[in-house]
């Protein structure tokens, strides 16, 4: 076991945890977050993307004693001040979503995305999110909603 | 109903769906995301082999390391627990035992052998590698075809061979037809196996509760309520005495519509170690076991005249099952057979299917479920009309479209078709791509080396399951689908339908319609599903049947409570119910919606009972149940426009332009969403996407690093148009869309890449279109071996 | 999905990873982004006593020019490769490499040292770290050796690195006026790894001749390799487009090319050919200025 302080939707959090345990585990079992979600085990679905120390990751191929010390952000963070990000909006706004399963990973990406780039063409947003799958929307609607996010995001400037 | 300027009607429109802000924010509850006291965690070994004797499992390291529970066997279970149920029926169909846990035999990669509980789920894992299991392996039987020959490998010694059942439909008039054809063309049909792979693997969650002598089942399904009846029946409990539970599902597409060993396993655990248990569902579990979609090869005939006219068609399935009989294994493909003609009136068919057993994790239902199948043969061998006569493929067509006229249209396979307008769709969609210009375009730059090509696909489906004749007489539910309406003493309106949606925006769209029925705002409408303890009796959400069924018992069930409304509004504005209107949260004098009644009034009547209404019964709450009489048959027109890279073999999309007509749409944003993930999955077959085999029955794209779910930038920009021609069937004029863009699609694509390629001699290319594959085509083309 | 359990050691200088890289032995195991390591841990298809996760060595993470060269630490990201303004000016070859690697969360977090230790036959980087004639520093308790990228790549998941060794940095050219670079890849639709990813860097002398020609290829076969023939072909030659094509022609030659679901030996012959081709005909271009 081992002693980890991860600061996780600026919250400090400090826990006793088995070195192999994996940074989405510990995201949903420990600390109980579970909007994190798994959908693979060769870091290829995305599902699991959370920003650690602002990097977008895949939190299934990350240990958690290697966030010792970091930044977590997850979905539940992305929020501020309950008002939702752009980019939630803009999920809402262009049905980017519908099971919702792999949505959070996705929106997590696409936060590092627009952060990089932040007025990016259709082309750059689908290989800007080529570490995400979804199944249900065929990504038309969530290129429309990044475009959505990033357009409101760049008035706010 | 009059307009009123206070609450918009909604049906028709871009309503934000109501689903969303649990989910962006990272709030729903998923199986996974389940925690009770207590809870113990199942982990599930599984066949490395394809076939094999079973021989001494040893599970005595297992059960002794630290954390583990109970380690179990199919020995253990045997008599106790399963088998699966599985209500298939068919003359002569061999019906397999499918047991909880192997016993004697393990008949796929990924077949289930024995179960670890433990006190976390990552002990749960360990244990596994603890177990030690003699296997002797055995020949498999892989191939499809090569299954069905005698002398093969048998999966099942007491049935001789793997022939599970043989569905030839003899048609005279066929071979008529064929006799006095001008022109046969042919192909053979590949219709590879694909893997559904919804974002959420499978879960299952389990609490026996001793007291109550009940079980609640949480389940990662798209019918919670036939689940419960099966698992009432398995455990010889009463259906009161079992609770099932879907709460938010991360995507079906047909996969969880089945009764799995693990839901059976997960509840037989907890009853017996008297614990709630969890099983999560690796991704490589939920590959190989988790059921694929399709896996059929077809040889197909079509007889025609030389004007393009078809006379006959005619078809041999062999459709591969896999190991075990699911719910819908040995039906997929009537749904293919019957269909097979798509949208064209040819007067004779005649079918053969062939289900075979092999090696393989079981076929059923994905997304389309044997109509992707159906148009995919009509819409190749309309091109291959056209090839073979020289003609355009759109005017093969059009000659051949059963006119709107027609309609309603009696199929030579038995099915009376309910409303259609094909030519109206694919102008549309011609209109949109610019058909005439990107043909001259084509003409340009194939002289400059360039293999543009351009795929039509004008296909049909069958959806809105439907006449309960049609599902399988054993199945524990009919075709039917309910809905409860319920008006809140505050005036809010509680709808639970038998629907279970995962993703489809019901929650929304059944909202949209009781806003619109009654005149309440969204907001105070709640839509629930995916509890039998909550909702009255239901079937599911699988067959594009959501809105069709379950929006059309809301409907009926609406009407119900707005008579009652009216009756109660007439005592108490003293004019007869047949005057009154609901809207704009009022009821109102037909013609003077200035004279009106806040429809907050009429329900603190009802429930109130202080207006003193003669023989009012309290509550405003109504139930209906609706089985429709007919299917319903969407229709529309795919193009898509590809470069083929003839160096490579390579394929690039240059345009997707898609007309789909569902009829009457409630939600015109959430029908474009269904559209653009079907395309993406019927691109996803055409071009990425095979489950494959290898000949020792280990599968080799068992993982995300080897099978290809689409990423973004491999789909197409999407352009989305539709026609309405709405159905008769129902009240709300609405079919189904949830599998259209599947099905309409993998022709379109595949038809694109055969028509950038025709000039150089390829006339079929098994899919998925890897770019060896089209390389070599068109290698072999240019060895004039094509 | 789940790691089967080992020691967990953070190390937060080199020598104290060396150290204990020499003490625990053949039980141990580096880990640096884990991007290679992990899912393997996970999938069970490897097994580590203990787990040396050198990440915290912050002295292996930097970029930067040194003797007109550019060093680069092992423990920089694909990302930080990426998009660092010297790689991108002075050797985009690099960058362009880099930028093509998985997608963007393993580019976040996967490192150049774990990259090339693993030496996946389908990785990106041997194709530009071969074309490129990179160095590779590899530190062990007994001292530091420079390997030379042509020596590095030994076989299928198997390097020149002696037990007990890291990789420190990797150092590459400054690519001079005159010289043109690019990498070129199929990458595989699921897993994104490279079928076939071809580096070509060609520098032309003032007449317009090719003077030098690198051609690193991976993916194509067990280990990453150098198209010897093919850049025989181009030395001295004024690069027309027959004389690419014969040159991109004996890029496999002598190589038995590998197959699986996603390319025969026989297609994925031809397909480095056409890309080495390709890859060559955009290097000149650049080259061209």
């Amino acid at each position: 076991m081992r002693k980890v302080t991860i600061t996780v939707n600026g919250e400090r959090q400090a826990s006793e945890i088995e070195p192999r345990l994996l940074l989405v585990h510990y995201l949903r079992d420990v600390l109980g977050l579970t909007g994190t979600h798994v959908g693979c085990e060769t870091s290829l679905c995305g599902a699991c993307t959370v920003r650690l120390n602002g990097d977008a990751v895949k939190s299934c191929t990350v240990l958690a004693v290697q966030a010792d010390g970091g930044e977590v952000t997850t979905i539940e963070g992305l929020a501020a001040n309950g008002k939702l990000h752009a980019l939630q909006d803009g999920f809402w706004e262009e049905h980017g979503l519908q099971c919702g399963y792999c949505t959070p990973g996705m929106i997590m990406a696409a936060s590092q995305l627009l952060e990089r780039n932040p007025n990016p063409s259709d082309d750059e947003i689908r290989h800007g999110l080529e570490g995400n799958l979804c199944r249900c929307t065929g990504y038309q609607h969530i290129v429309n909603a990044v475009k959505h996010a990033a357009k409101k995001l760049s008035a706010a400037r | 109903m009059a307009s009123n300027p206070v609450i918009p009607k909604t049906i028709g429109t871009r309503v934000k769906r109501r689903e969303d802000p649990r989910l962006i924010t990272g709030q729903a509850t998923y199986v996974d995301d389940l925690r009770l006291p207590g809870m113990l965690y199942l982990s599930v070994l599984r066949s490395m082999y394809a076939h094999a004797k079973l021989g001494k499992i040893d599970t005595s390291k297992a059960k002794a390391l630290p954390g583990v529970v109970a380690v179990v066997t199919g020995a253990d279970l045997k008599g106790k627990v399963g088998p699966v149920p599985c209500p298939a029926a068919m003359p002569e169909l061999k019906m397999p035992e499918q047991p909880v846990l192997a016993i004697g035999k393990v008949r796929y990669v990924g077949e289930p052998v024995a179960a670890v509980v433990a006190t976390s789920a990552y002990v749960a894992r360990d244990a596994l590698d603890l177990i030690e299991v003699d296997y002797d392996p055995l020949e498999a039987a892989v191939d499809v075809e090569k299954a069905a020959e005698t002398g093969a490998p048998v999966l099942y010694d007491e049935f001789g061979d793997n022939v599970a059942f043989r569905a030839p439909v003899a048609n005279p008039a066929v071979d008529e037809a064929f006799k006095k054809a001008d022109r046969v063309v042919k192909l053979r049909i590949e219709q590879q196996r694909v893997i559904p792979m919804a974002m959420e693997p499978r879960g299952v969650v389990a609490q026996w509760d001793r007291g109550q002598k009940s079980l609640t089942v949480w389940s990662s399904t798209q019918i919670p309520h036939l689940l419960r009846s099966q698992l009432a029946e398995s455990f010889k409990l009463p259906e009161i005495k079992v609770r099932v539970i879907a709460p938010e599902v991360g995507g079906g597409f047909g996969a969880k519509l089945n009764v799995y060993r693990e839901e059976l396993l997960v509840p037989y655990l907890s009853m017996t170690l008297g614990k709630p248990v969890k099983w999560t569902q690796a991704r490589r579990e939920d590959m190989a076991a988790t059921t694929h979609g399709r896996g059929q090869v077809e040889y197909v005939e079509l007889a025609c005249k030389n004007d393009g006219t078809m006379t006959a068609m005619r078809c041999k399935i062999y459709a591969d099952l896999g190991a075990y009989l699911q719910f819908f294994t040995a039906g997929i493909a009537g749904f293919t057979s019957l269909l097979m003609h798509g949208c064209y009136k040819i007067p004779a068919i005649a079918w053969e299917t062939i289900g075979v057993f092999t090696n393989k994790m079981s076929t059923d239902a994905y997304r389309g479920a044997g109509r992707p199948e159906a148009a995919f043969m009509a819409e190749r061998m309309a091109d291959e009309v056209a090839a073979e006569l020289g003609l355009d493929p759109v005017a093969v067509r059009r000659k051949n479209f059963i006119p709107k006229e027609a309609f309603p249209y009696a199929t030579p396979g038995g099915l009376m078709f309910d409303s259609g307008d094909y030519e109206k769709s694919l102008a549309k969609a011609l209109e949109i791509v610019g058909y005439d210009k990107l043909r001259k375009e084509q003409a340009e730059l194939r002289k400059q080396g360039k293999y543009i090509g351009i795929g039509v696909s004008t296909y049909l489906e069958i959806c809105g399951l439907g006449p309960s004749v049609l599902l399988p007489p054993k199945l524990k539910a009919g075709g039917w689908e309910s809905s409860t309406v319920r008006m809140d003493p505050g005036g809010t309106v509680t709808v639970l339908t038998g629907a279970s949606p995962h993703g489809q925006g019901q929650e929304t769209s059944f909202a949209q319609i009781v806003s619109d029925q009654l005149g309440v705002g969204l907001d105070d409408v709640l839509v629930l599903h995916g509890d039998t303890a909550i909702v009255q009796a239901g079937v599911g959400t699988f067959g594009s049947r959501g809105t069709a069924l379950g929006g059309t018992a809301l409907v009926m069930a609406l009407e119900k409570v707005k008579t009652k409304i009216k009756s109660i509004a007439s005592h108490m504005m003293e004019s007869p119910p047949d005057n009154l209107e609901l809207g704009g949260g009022n009821v109102f004098l037909k013609g003077s919606p200035d004279k009106a009644l806040p429809l907050a009034k009429v329900v603190e009547a009802a429930f109130g009972m202080k207006a003193g209404i003669p023989n009012l019964e309290p509550g405003l709450e109504a139930t209906s149940y609706y089985e429709p009489n007919n299917c319903l048959y969407p229709f529309g027109a795919h193009i898509a426009v590809v470069e083929v890279d003839a160096d490579t073999g390579q394929v690039k999309f240059r345009r997707y332009v898609a007309v789909d007509d569902c009829g009457n749409q409630i939600n015109p944003m959430l029908v474009e969403g269904q559209v653009h993930g079907g395309i993406a999955q019927g691109v996803g077959q055409a071009m990425f996407e095979a489950a494959v085999y290898d000949e020792s029955g280990q599968l080799v794209s068992g993982s995300l690093m080897d099978y290809a779910v689409p990423k973004a930038a491999m789909i197409p920009t999407l352009e989305l148009d539709s026609t309405v021609t709405p159905t008769p069937v129902n009240p709300l004029g609405v079919k189904g869309v949830g599998e259209a863009g599947t099905i309409g699609s993998t022709p379109a694509v595949v038809n694109a890449v055969i028509d950038a390629l025709r000039p150089l001699g390829v006339k079929t290319i098994d899919m998925p279109l890897w770019p060896e594959k089209v390389w070599r085509a068109i290698q072999a083309a240019k060895g004039g071996k094509s | 999905m789940i790691p089967a359990p080992f020691e967990y050691h953070a190390p937060t200088s080199l020598d104290d990873a060396l150290k204990l890289l020499g003490s625990l032995g053949d039980g141990a195991k580096l880990l640096a982004g884990g991007h290679s390591l992990l899912p393997a841990l996970k999938l069970r298809l490897q097994s580590v006593d203990h787990l040396i996760d050198i990440g915290r060595v912050a002295s292996l993470r930097y970029v930067r020019e040194q003797d007109g060269k550019i060093a680069i630490g092992a423990l920089s990201t694909h990302r930080a490769i990426e998009s660092t303004a010297l790689v991108r000016d002075k050797c985009p070859l690099l960058a362009e490499c880099a930028a093509q690697i998985g997608d963007v969360q393993v580019r976040n977090r996967g490192t150049i040292g774990g990259s090339l230790s693993h030496a996946d036959p389908a990785a990106d980087y041997p194709a530009a770290i071969l074309a490129l004639e990179a160095e590779i520093d590899a530190a062990s308790a007994k001292g530091k050796r420079t390997i030379a990228a042509a020596d590095f790549f030994v076989d299928m998941l198997t390097t020149a690195l002696k037990p007990g060794e890291i990789v420190t940095e990797v150092r590459v050219p400054v690519l001079a006026k005159g010289t043109g670079g690019t990498y070129l890849k199929v990458p595989q639709p699921a897993s994104g790894f490279a079928v076939v990813g071809v580096a070509a860097l060609v520098t032309l002398d003032g007449s317009g001749q090719v003077s030098r020609a690198r051609i690193g290829i991976t993916g194509a076969a067990v280990k990453g390799y150098r198209a010897l023939d093919a850049e025989k072909a181009l030395a001295g030659k004024k690069p027309d487009a027959a004389v690419v094509k014969s040159a991109a022609a004996l890029a496999t030659k002598g190589v038995e090319t590998t197959g699986d679901i996603w390319a025969s030996s026989e297609y994925r012959a031809h397909l480095t050919q056409v890309y080495a081709e390709r890859a060559i005909t955009a290097a000149l271009t650049r080259a061209r200025g």
